[in-house]
């Protein structure tokens, strides 16, 4: 995994990512999910041309489960889009890059 | 951006397409879409590919089919084309703002799957109701869940979610399934799995907070209706071929895939192509997929050279 790619876990998710002064983007993924492996390398791209602009990290939901179910999330991948603590914006499924960097655009 | 060939979707068609073309040193580019391996990588277990005497886990199988094009020189592009203009030749491919002009075009988009077309099904959409139990099935441990189908993808969702939810029960229009033997079998002997036959989902009760809480579902022989409590729909009943972006541009049948003259891979226009199940509503397996692809590549390379 790439330096500016993040590992969000229960433990640090209220520090690094509540408290996060940039936006952040979470990436919830499992080892066992085929298209969560897909858009692994996109989300590295984002994370190094966001770098400075966006916090890019993951939350593997076997390992986290408190964190993915606080977020209600049912499906992954999910992309959780958090602004000073507050979701901002939800992307369920794989989807093509330019979606994910519009919405990360709006929020930078 | 220019081709002599170039391939739009990733799944076994594809990239069986890129291998022998690339081997061809036609350098094609390979257009992977938002799924890229295809439906592949949502399965698990693929245990009829020859080759693989003790099965191989659907995504590793498609990593293989990348790496092994790639070898020979395939450009993997993790782009969604959003238009292609076919009118004149080179053919233009529009992706990300980009263009990209092609001699020859193979079409490997192959089909998703069908969705029962409600509103509260595109509403609760990640929230409860899926198309992909390898995906989300780890979310519904303990919980109850319904599958919706007949066929052999609903079968093998049925015995997957067993593993992490408490029940399972088969939502079925008709009275008996038309899934493989051995699939039905399984699913019969399964404890955790019910059946309902002659039913049909009517509406799908929930919201983004508590995600599906139950299902409305009419018997279709007695046209009653019940409410069936829930916390998981999987939708398994059928594929659609992902065609939208060439309606209008090669023939099509009234299913919506691409027409190709017997015995081939030519499309009813002049130098595109067409394999895999975008093409194939009959057999849809991975081996004929592949199967196909190699003919799109030999028919376009012979295509080529004319």
């Amino acid at each position: 995994m790439s330096e500016n790619v993040h590992e969000f876990t229960d433990q640090n998710f209220n520090n690094d990512v509540e408290q996060s002064e940039l936006p952040v983007l979470i990436d919830f993924w499992a080892t066992w999910c085929g298209p969560c492996k897909a858009i692994a390398p996109m989300i590295e791209e984002i994370a190094e041309e966001f770098n400075g602009k966006v916090k890019v990290g993951k939350v593997d939901v076997d390992k986290n489960q408190d964190t993915a179910m606080k977020f209600g999330v049912r499906s992954i991948p999910t992309l959780l889009v958090i602004k000073n603590g507050e979701v901002v914006n939800q992307i369920v499924g794989a989807v093509p890059k330019s979606n994910i960097t519009n919405v990360l655009n709006e929020v930078i | 951006m220019k081709r002599k060939v170039i391939i739009i979707g990733s799944g076994p068609a594809g990239l069986t397409a890129a291998i022998y073309l690339a081997r061809a040193n036609l350098n094609p580019i390979v257009f992977e879409g938002t799924q890229p391996g295809g439906q592949l990588t949502i399965t698990t277990d693929v245990e009829n590919y020859p080759g693989f005497p003790d099965g191989i886990m659907g995504p590793d199988m498609m990593d293989n089919f990348r790496k092994q094009a790639q070898r020979f020189g395939a450009e993997c592009l993790y782009e969604t084309v959003d238009k292609v203009d076919l009118s004149t030749r080179p053919f233009t491919i529009s992706s990300n703002n980009h263009e990209y002009s092609a001699e020859s075009i193979i079409i490997s988009t192959g089909a998703s799957a069908k969705l029962l077309g409600l509103k509260s099904e595109s509403d609760l959409m990640g929230n409860g109701v899926s198309a992909c139990a390898t995906c989300d099935g780890f979310f519904f441990k303990n919980k109850k869940v319904l599958v919706v189908g007949g066929g052999d993808s609903a079968m093998e969702e049925a015995t997957f979610l067993t593993k992490f939810a408490s029940e399972v029960k088969i939502v079925h229009r008709r009275d008996e399934f038309r899934a493989s033997k051995i699939m039905v079998e399984r699913v019969l002997s399964n404890p955790k799995i019910k059946v309902m036959y002659n039913s049909s989902i009517e509406e799908i009760v929930g919201n983004l907070k508590n995600g599906v809480t139950s299902a409305i579902i009419k018997d279709t022989k007695t046209g009653v209706i019940k409410e069936e409590t829930c916390d998981g729909i999987f939708m398994a009943i059928g594929h659609t071929p992902n065609t939208k972006l060439f309606n209008g541009l090669v023939k099509l049948d009234e299913a919506g895939y691409i027409i190709t003259k017997p015995d081939s891979t030519y499309t009813s226009l002049d130098g595109v192509f067409a394999c895999g199940d975008v093409q194939d509503h009959t057999y849809r397996q991975a081996v004929t997929a592949a199967g196909s692809g190699c003919m799109a590549a030999i028919d376009a390379e012979r295509w080529l050279e004319k």
